[in-house]
């Protein structure tokens, strides 16, 4: 099976190809999505003890 | 046994475990992913009446089942939440929504761009179909639930509620295609009885499904570690972590 032949999917590329995309986009944002928010949690945590810590 | 479960519920414990956990899970649910497409895309053979659009099933049925899977999970972890007063329970709850919901609308668009060739329709108001974006809605209450609710205990004990309720929902989307005479095609992989499938298109099927099932426990434990923070803010590991002492 030659590359172009894989890439056509026996006329349904925009469908199949779409679909896989779509599902890439999806399952990547869900992933990426906590890794930032552990982050700017982590973050937000220590400057509002930092700032508390400078109060009294 | 015993023992290891409650030290699991203490959330410091929790926190540093599910980080052990993720790495693992992150290899083999790549590991899964990489065999599962490669067979899936390339070896197996082209279905004799569908052609390649068949393809879209390897994400469409395994997004489909997880779908449901993660509603029962996250009804369950509700109830164990409301009963037990488990804080855990009540995490994982409310950290399955978003990826259910992703599942959900993974399972409707796929089976759109799956429905386009072979139906000749975007969309149809089948049972299947229709049941199935009920499941979606369902979702999006309990993410908009628990955003509006200030005070998180309170929110995951409501959110809970409104899960356990919305439960009705899956025997309905599972038989939909036995009970009414629905567009969408019968199941062909069930647990009892010989599946109806090829058996090399069966082997990427299952370790799609696998794959999904992998990544599920992953980005579960990832927003359940994030919400655990949430909650402890206010305790010294926390504060210790976040690089203070």
């Amino acid at each position: 099976m030659s590359l172009t032949e894989f890439l056509h999917m026996g006329g349904y590329a925009f469908y199949v190809w779409t679909s896989y995309g779509i599902a890439l986009i999806v399952l990547l944002a869900n992933l990426l999505l906590p890794i930032r928010q552990r982050r700017k949690l982590l973050a937000d945590i220590a400057r509002s003890a930092r700032r508390a810590r400078r109060k009294p | 046994m015993m023992l290891f479960f409650h030290k699991l519920a203490s959330p410091k414990y929790f926190y540093n475990f599910a980080g052990r956990l993720i790495p693992w899970l992150a290899w083999a649910c790549l590991l899964f992913f990489i065999t599962g497409l490669y067979y899936g895309l390339v070896k197996a053979p082209p279905d004799y009446q569908q052609g390649d659009s068949y393809r879209i099933m390897f994400i469409h049925v395994p997004a489909a089942w997880m779908s449901m899977f993660v509603y029962v999970v996250m009804a369950g972890a509700g109830i164990i939440g409301l009963v037990w007063h488990i804080k855990l329970a009540e995490i994982v709850a409310v950290s399955s929504a978003v990826v259910g919901a992703s599942f959900t609308f993974l399972a409707l668009v796929t089976g759109s761009l799956w429905g386009k060739p072979m139906w000749g329709a975007w969309w149809v108001w089948d049972a299947r179909l229709t049941s199935e974006l009920i499941l979606l809605f369902l979702y999006l209450g309990v993410i908009a639930l628990y955003n509006a609710i200030e005070d998180k205990r309170t929110a995951a004990r409501s959110t809970a509620i409104l899960a356990v309720v919305g439960v009705v929902n899956i025997p309905i989307i599972h038989y939909s295609v036995e009970w009414w005479n629905t567009l969408h095609q019968g199941p062909t992989v069930s647990k009892f009885g010989a599946p109806s499938i090829a058996i090399s298109m069966l082997i990427p099927l299952l370790l799609m499904a696998v794959a999904f099932k992998l990544y599920y426990a992953l980005v579960v434990l990832m927003r359940a570690r994030c919400e655990v923070l949430d909650r402890e803010r206010n305790t010294q590991w926390v504060k210790e972590l976040a690089g203070l002492k």
